[in-house]
Protein backbone atom coordinates (compact mmCIF):
# COMPACT_ATOMS: atom_id res chain seq x y z
CA UNK A 1 0.00 0.00 0.00
CA UNK A 2 0.80 3.62 -0.80
CA UNK A 3 2.67 4.86 2.48
CA UNK A 4 0.15 7.94 2.77
CA UNK A 5 -2.58 5.17 3.38
CA UNK A 6 -1.03 3.38 6.07
CA UNK A 7 0.10 6.30 7.78
CA UNK A 8 -0.94 7.59 10.86
CA UNK A 9 -3.86 9.97 10.72
CA UNK A 10 -3.99 10.69 14.84
CA UNK A 11 -5.50 14.19 15.54
CA UNK A 12 -4.60 16.21 18.70
CA UNK A 13 -6.53 17.91 21.42
CA UNK A 14 -4.52 20.39 23.86
CA UNK A 15 -1.45 18.39 22.94
CA UNK A 16 -3.06 14.50 22.94
CA UNK A 17 -2.66 12.49 20.20
CA UNK A 18 -5.23 10.07 19.52
CA UNK A 19 -6.12 7.87 16.62
CA UNK A 20 -9.59 7.27 16.80
CA UNK A 21 -11.69 9.76 16.02
CA UNK A 22 -14.99 8.86 17.83
CA UNK A 23 -15.68 10.06 20.96
CA UNK A 24 -18.35 7.90 22.81
CA UNK A 25 -20.22 8.68 25.79
CA UNK A 26 -21.42 6.38 28.68
CA UNK A 27 -24.99 7.40 29.42
CA UNK A 28 -28.15 6.10 28.66
CA UNK A 29 -27.09 2.15 28.57
CA UNK A 30 -28.84 -0.56 30.07
CA UNK A 31 -26.27 -1.59 32.03
CA UNK A 32 -22.71 -1.18 32.94
CA UNK A 33 -21.70 -4.60 31.04
CA UNK A 34 -23.42 -3.56 28.07
CA UNK A 35 -21.67 0.03 28.44
CA UNK A 36 -17.95 -1.97 28.44
CA UNK A 37 -19.18 -4.19 25.46
CA UNK A 38 -19.83 -1.33 23.71
CA UNK A 39 -17.34 1.00 24.24
CA UNK A 40 -14.60 -1.48 23.46
CA UNK A 41 -16.79 -2.06 20.57
CA UNK A 42 -16.53 1.44 19.20
CA UNK A 43 -12.97 1.48 19.35
CA UNK A 44 -12.94 4.94 20.96
CA UNK A 45 -9.96 6.24 23.28
CA UNK A 46 -11.66 9.09 24.54
CA UNK A 47 -15.54 8.67 26.43
CA UNK A 48 -17.44 11.42 28.15
CA UNK A 49 -18.40 10.79 31.94
CA UNK A 50 -20.75 12.78 34.13
CA UNK A 51 -20.08 13.51 37.69
CA UNK A 52 -22.98 12.84 40.41
CA UNK A 53 -23.43 12.26 43.93
CA UNK A 54 -22.46 8.65 45.43
CA UNK A 55 -25.54 7.19 46.75
CA UNK A 56 -24.44 6.88 50.32
CA UNK A 57 -27.25 4.16 51.18
CA UNK A 58 -25.61 1.70 48.42
CA UNK A 59 -21.71 2.54 48.66
CA UNK A 60 -20.64 -0.74 47.39
CA UNK A 61 -22.99 0.04 44.21
CA UNK A 62 -20.54 -1.29 41.13
CA UNK A 63 -19.24 2.46 39.81
CA UNK A 64 -18.32 3.33 36.41
CA UNK A 65 -14.80 2.99 36.39
CA UNK A 66 -15.05 -0.61 37.69
CA UNK A 67 -16.44 -1.33 33.75
CA UNK A 68 -14.65 1.61 31.63
CA UNK A 69 -11.17 2.11 32.92
CA UNK A 70 -9.88 5.50 33.08
CA UNK A 71 -6.24 3.60 33.14
CA UNK A 72 -7.41 2.91 29.62
CA UNK A 73 -9.73 5.47 28.38
CA UNK A 74 -9.01 9.14 28.43
CA UNK A 75 -12.43 10.52 30.63
CA UNK A 76 -13.74 13.58 29.68
CA UNK A 77 -15.80 14.97 32.29
CA UNK A 78 -19.12 17.12 31.93
CA UNK A 79 -21.18 19.33 32.93
CA UNK A 80 -24.40 18.13 31.67
CA UNK A 81 -27.18 19.02 33.88
CA UNK A 82 -25.28 22.50 34.89
CA UNK A 83 -27.63 25.24 33.73
CA UNK A 84 -25.39 27.55 35.23
CA UNK A 85 -21.85 29.24 34.74
CA UNK A 86 -21.29 28.49 38.60
CA UNK A 87 -22.60 24.92 38.65
CA UNK A 88 -20.91 24.07 35.21
CA UNK A 89 -17.59 25.55 36.93
CA UNK A 90 -18.20 23.73 40.31
CA UNK A 91 -18.81 20.12 39.04
CA UNK A 92 -15.57 20.09 36.83
CA UNK A 93 -13.38 21.40 39.90
CA UNK A 94 -14.57 18.11 41.35
CA UNK A 95 -14.03 15.78 38.32
CA UNK A 96 -10.88 17.55 38.19
CA UNK A 97 -10.10 16.44 41.99
CA UNK A 98 -11.85 13.13 40.89
CA UNK A 99 -9.66 12.22 37.83
CA UNK A 100 -6.87 14.53 38.05
CA UNK A 101 -7.83 15.83 35.08
CA UNK A 102 -7.78 19.14 33.05
CA UNK A 103 -9.51 18.09 29.33
CA UNK A 104 -13.10 18.57 30.30
CA UNK A 105 -16.70 19.21 27.84
CA UNK A 106 -18.15 21.71 28.74
CA UNK A 107 -21.96 21.83 27.96
CA UNK A 108 -24.29 24.02 29.11
CA UNK A 109 -28.05 23.49 28.15
CA UNK A 110 -31.08 25.97 27.58
CA UNK A 111 -34.49 24.37 28.87
CA UNK A 112 -36.67 21.49 27.35
CA UNK A 113 -37.74 21.15 24.52
CA UNK A 114 -34.81 22.40 22.56
CA UNK A 115 -32.28 21.59 25.19
CA UNK A 116 -30.17 23.87 22.88
CA UNK A 117 -26.94 25.76 23.90
CA UNK A 118 -27.44 28.28 26.14
CA UNK A 119 -24.55 30.59 24.49
CA UNK A 120 -24.01 33.23 26.73
CA UNK A 121 -23.92 31.06 29.84
CA UNK A 122 -21.51 28.60 28.04
CA UNK A 123 -19.12 32.03 27.37
CA UNK A 124 -19.37 32.81 31.38
CA UNK A 125 -18.78 29.19 31.69
CA UNK A 126 -15.84 29.33 29.34
CA UNK A 127 -14.32 31.87 30.32
CA UNK A 128 -14.02 31.06 34.45
CA UNK A 129 -12.54 27.18 33.89
CA UNK A 130 -10.04 28.64 31.21
CA UNK A 131 -9.31 31.42 34.35
CA UNK A 132 -8.76 28.05 36.41
CA UNK A 133 -6.79 26.47 34.11
CA UNK A 134 -8.79 23.74 32.56
CA UNK A 135 -8.55 23.06 28.84
CA UNK A 136 -11.92 23.36 27.62
CA UNK A 137 -13.88 21.33 24.48
CA UNK A 138 -16.64 23.08 24.56
CA UNK A 139 -20.27 22.21 22.82
CA UNK A 140 -21.87 25.08 21.20
CA UNK A 141 -24.59 25.82 18.49
CA UNK A 142 -23.58 25.40 14.91
CA UNK A 143 -22.74 29.27 14.98
CA UNK A 144 -19.76 29.91 12.95
CA UNK A 145 -19.34 33.51 14.64
CA UNK A 146 -19.78 31.82 18.69
CA UNK A 147 -17.64 29.03 17.59
CA UNK A 148 -14.74 31.55 16.66
CA UNK A 149 -14.94 33.92 19.85
CA UNK A 150 -14.62 30.31 21.75
CA UNK A 151 -11.75 29.66 19.73
CA UNK A 152 -9.99 32.88 20.42
CA UNK A 153 -10.82 32.90 24.78
CA UNK A 154 -9.04 29.60 24.55
CA UNK A 155 -11.28 26.86 24.27
CA UNK A 156 -9.20 23.67 23.04
CA UNK A 157 -12.25 22.03 20.65
CA UNK A 158 -15.59 23.30 19.15
CA UNK A 159 -18.41 21.06 19.52
CA UNK A 160 -21.02 22.48 17.57
CA UNK A 161 -24.59 20.27 17.27
CA UNK A 162 -25.53 18.68 14.40
CA UNK A 163 -29.27 18.73 15.63
CA UNK A 164 -30.82 18.35 18.66
CA UNK A 165 -29.12 16.28 21.61
CA UNK A 166 -30.58 12.94 21.31
CA UNK A 167 -32.68 13.91 18.27
CA UNK A 168 -30.94 11.36 15.79
CA UNK A 169 -31.60 13.53 12.97
CA UNK A 170 -27.79 13.58 11.77
CA UNK A 171 -26.23 16.75 10.57
CA UNK A 172 -29.00 19.51 10.42
CA UNK A 173 -26.89 22.53 8.80
CA UNK A 174 -23.79 21.38 6.85
CA UNK A 175 -22.86 24.39 5.65
CA UNK A 176 -22.44 25.81 8.96
CA UNK A 177 -20.62 23.12 10.10
CA UNK A 178 -18.53 23.47 7.35
CA UNK A 179 -18.14 27.35 8.04
CA UNK A 180 -16.90 26.64 11.49
CA UNK A 181 -14.54 24.42 10.21
CA UNK A 182 -13.17 26.34 7.99
CA UNK A 183 -12.52 29.16 9.81
CA UNK A 184 -11.07 27.23 13.08
CA UNK A 185 -7.21 26.59 14.03
CA UNK A 186 -8.02 23.84 17.02
CA UNK A 187 -10.27 20.59 16.42
CA UNK A 188 -13.58 20.74 15.30
CA UNK A 189 -16.41 17.93 16.58
CA UNK A 190 -19.89 17.31 15.68
CA UNK A 191 -21.30 16.82 19.47
CA UNK A 192 -24.86 15.55 19.49
CA UNK A 193 -27.62 14.61 16.69
CA UNK A 194 -26.14 11.88 15.23
CA UNK A 195 -28.52 8.63 14.83
CA UNK A 196 -26.90 6.10 12.83
CA UNK A 197 -23.30 5.63 11.19
CA UNK A 198 -24.15 7.40 7.99
CA UNK A 199 -24.70 10.61 10.28
CA UNK A 200 -21.10 9.97 11.52
CA UNK A 201 -19.63 9.51 7.96
CA UNK A 202 -21.23 12.60 6.68
CA UNK A 203 -19.61 14.54 9.40
CA UNK A 204 -16.68 13.27 8.77
CA UNK A 205 -16.92 13.85 5.10
CA UNK A 206 -17.46 17.95 6.17
CA UNK A 207 -14.23 17.41 7.44
CA UNK A 208 -14.49 17.45 10.99
CA UNK A 209 -11.56 16.11 13.47
CA UNK A 210 -13.92 13.41 15.30
CA UNK A 211 -17.48 12.91 16.65
CA UNK A 212 -19.40 12.21 19.64
CA UNK A 213 -22.07 10.10 20.10
CA UNK A 214 -23.82 8.56 22.48
CA UNK A 215 -27.92 8.26 22.35
CA UNK A 216 -27.44 6.45 18.97
CA UNK A 217 -25.26 3.74 20.48
CA UNK A 218 -26.81 3.17 23.77
CA UNK A 219 -30.29 3.28 22.55
CA UNK A 220 -29.82 1.05 19.54
CA UNK A 221 -31.44 -2.72 19.73
CA UNK A 222 -28.25 -3.93 19.63
CA UNK A 223 -25.35 -1.43 20.93
CA UNK A 224 -22.27 -3.39 20.72
CA UNK A 225 -23.05 -3.90 17.23
CA UNK A 226 -24.34 -0.16 16.27
CA UNK A 227 -20.84 0.98 18.21
CA UNK A 228 -18.84 -1.27 15.19
CA UNK A 229 -20.94 0.52 12.98
CA UNK A 230 -20.28 4.03 14.00
CA UNK A 231 -16.45 3.03 13.91
CA UNK A 232 -16.67 1.80 10.39
CA UNK A 233 -19.01 5.35 9.52
CA UNK A 234 -16.49 7.37 11.19
CA UNK A 235 -13.44 5.64 9.74
CA UNK A 236 -14.91 5.94 6.08
CA UNK A 237 -16.31 9.59 6.27
CA UNK A 238 -12.25 10.20 7.39
CA UNK A 239 -10.67 8.74 4.45
CA UNK A 240 -13.48 9.84 2.00
CA UNK A 241 -12.36 13.81 3.25
CA UNK A 242 -8.97 12.96 2.61
CA UNK A 243 -9.53 11.23 -0.69
CA UNK A 244 -11.78 14.39 -1.93
CA UNK A 245 -14.67 13.66 -3.00
CA UNK A 246 -15.63 14.45 -6.93
CA UNK A 247 -17.47 17.13 -7.67
CA UNK A 248 -21.05 17.44 -7.73
CA UNK A 249 -22.32 17.85 -11.22
CA UNK A 250 -25.63 18.30 -12.86
CA UNK A 251 -25.04 16.60 -15.87
CA UNK A 252 -24.75 12.54 -16.62
CA UNK A 253 -20.87 11.18 -17.06
CA UNK A 254 -20.51 7.76 -18.53
CA UNK A 255 -18.10 5.40 -16.39
CA UNK A 256 -17.44 3.29 -19.86
CA UNK A 257 -15.52 4.88 -22.31
CA UNK A 258 -17.20 5.69 -25.40
CA UNK A 259 -14.27 4.82 -27.90
CA UNK A 260 -13.22 1.05 -29.04
CA UNK A 261 -17.47 0.12 -29.12
CA UNK A 262 -17.52 -3.16 -31.45
CA UNK A 263 -19.57 -2.18 -34.74
CA UNK B 1 -18.64 13.78 73.65
CA UNK B 2 -21.35 16.07 71.55
CA UNK B 3 -22.38 14.43 67.80
CA UNK B 4 -21.35 15.48 64.64
CA UNK B 5 -23.81 16.57 62.38
CA UNK B 6 -23.35 17.37 58.78
CA UNK B 7 -25.06 17.86 55.82
CA UNK B 8 -23.99 14.88 53.23
CA UNK B 9 -25.18 14.91 49.88
CA UNK B 10 -27.64 16.79 50.51
CA UNK B 11 -29.02 14.59 53.70
CA UNK B 12 -28.45 15.26 57.45
CA UNK B 13 -25.97 12.66 59.32
CA UNK B 14 -25.17 12.13 62.65
CA UNK B 15 -21.59 10.88 64.02
CA UNK B 16 -20.60 10.17 67.25
CA UNK B 17 -17.88 12.08 67.86
CA UNK B 18 -14.75 13.64 65.85
CA UNK B 19 -13.85 12.78 61.77
CA UNK B 20 -11.59 13.94 59.37
CA UNK B 21 -12.32 13.46 56.00
CA UNK B 22 -10.28 10.40 55.36
CA UNK B 23 -12.17 8.74 58.67
CA UNK B 24 -15.64 9.90 56.42
CA UNK B 25 -15.13 8.28 53.67
CA UNK B 26 -13.88 5.08 55.56
CA UNK B 27 -16.88 5.11 57.73
CA UNK B 28 -19.26 5.32 54.56
CA UNK B 29 -17.25 2.41 52.64
CA UNK B 30 -16.44 4.74 49.72
CA UNK B 31 -13.22 3.56 47.64
CA UNK B 32 -11.14 6.91 48.36
CA UNK B 33 -9.65 6.96 44.64
CA UNK B 34 -12.92 6.76 42.66
CA UNK B 35 -14.88 9.59 44.98
CA UNK B 36 -14.30 13.78 45.00
CA UNK B 37 -15.20 16.05 47.86
CA UNK B 38 -16.22 19.71 48.31
CA UNK B 39 -16.32 21.03 52.45
CA UNK B 40 -18.69 24.27 52.48
CA UNK B 41 -18.57 24.67 48.45
CA UNK B 42 -14.73 24.25 48.73
CA UNK B 43 -12.64 21.43 46.87
CA UNK B 44 -11.35 19.12 49.40
CA UNK B 45 -7.48 17.85 47.55
CA UNK B 46 -7.48 14.46 48.53
CA UNK B 47 -3.71 14.67 49.70
CA UNK B 48 -5.19 16.03 52.97
CA UNK B 49 -8.05 14.38 53.75
CA UNK B 50 -6.25 13.05 57.11
CA UNK B 51 -5.83 16.44 58.26
CA UNK B 52 -9.13 18.06 57.51
CA UNK B 53 -10.99 17.63 60.55
CA UNK B 54 -15.00 17.97 60.32
CA UNK B 55 -17.51 20.36 62.49
CA UNK B 56 -20.80 20.02 63.11
CA UNK B 57 -22.98 21.89 60.27
CA UNK B 58 -20.24 21.59 57.36
CA UNK B 59 -21.52 20.87 54.32
CA UNK B 60 -20.39 17.86 52.25
CA UNK B 61 -20.91 16.59 49.00
CA UNK B 62 -19.21 13.61 47.52
CA UNK B 63 -19.30 12.89 44.15
CA UNK B 64 -18.11 10.17 41.67
CA UNK B 65 -17.83 9.63 37.86
CA UNK B 66 -20.99 8.41 36.21
CA UNK B 67 -22.55 7.59 32.83
CA UNK B 68 -23.24 10.67 30.61
CA UNK B 69 -23.04 11.63 27.27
Amino acid sequence: MDAHVTAKDDWVVAGRSFASRLIVGTGKYKDLPTTAAAIEASGAEMVTVAVRRVNLSDPKAPMLQDYVSPARYTYLPNTAGCFTADDAVRTLRLAREAGGWNLVKLEVLGPPPTLYPDMPATFEAAAALIKDGFEVMVYCSDDPIAAKRLEEMGCVAIMPLGAPIGSGLGVQNPLMIQMIIQNARVPVLVDAGVGTAYDATFAMELGCDAVLVNSAIALADDPVLMAQAMKAGVEAGRLAFRAGRIPRIGAASASSPMTGLIR
Amino acid sequence: MDMLVLSLNGEQREFPGALSVAELVAALELDVRKVAVELNREIVPRSTYAMVRLRSGDCLEIVHFIGGG
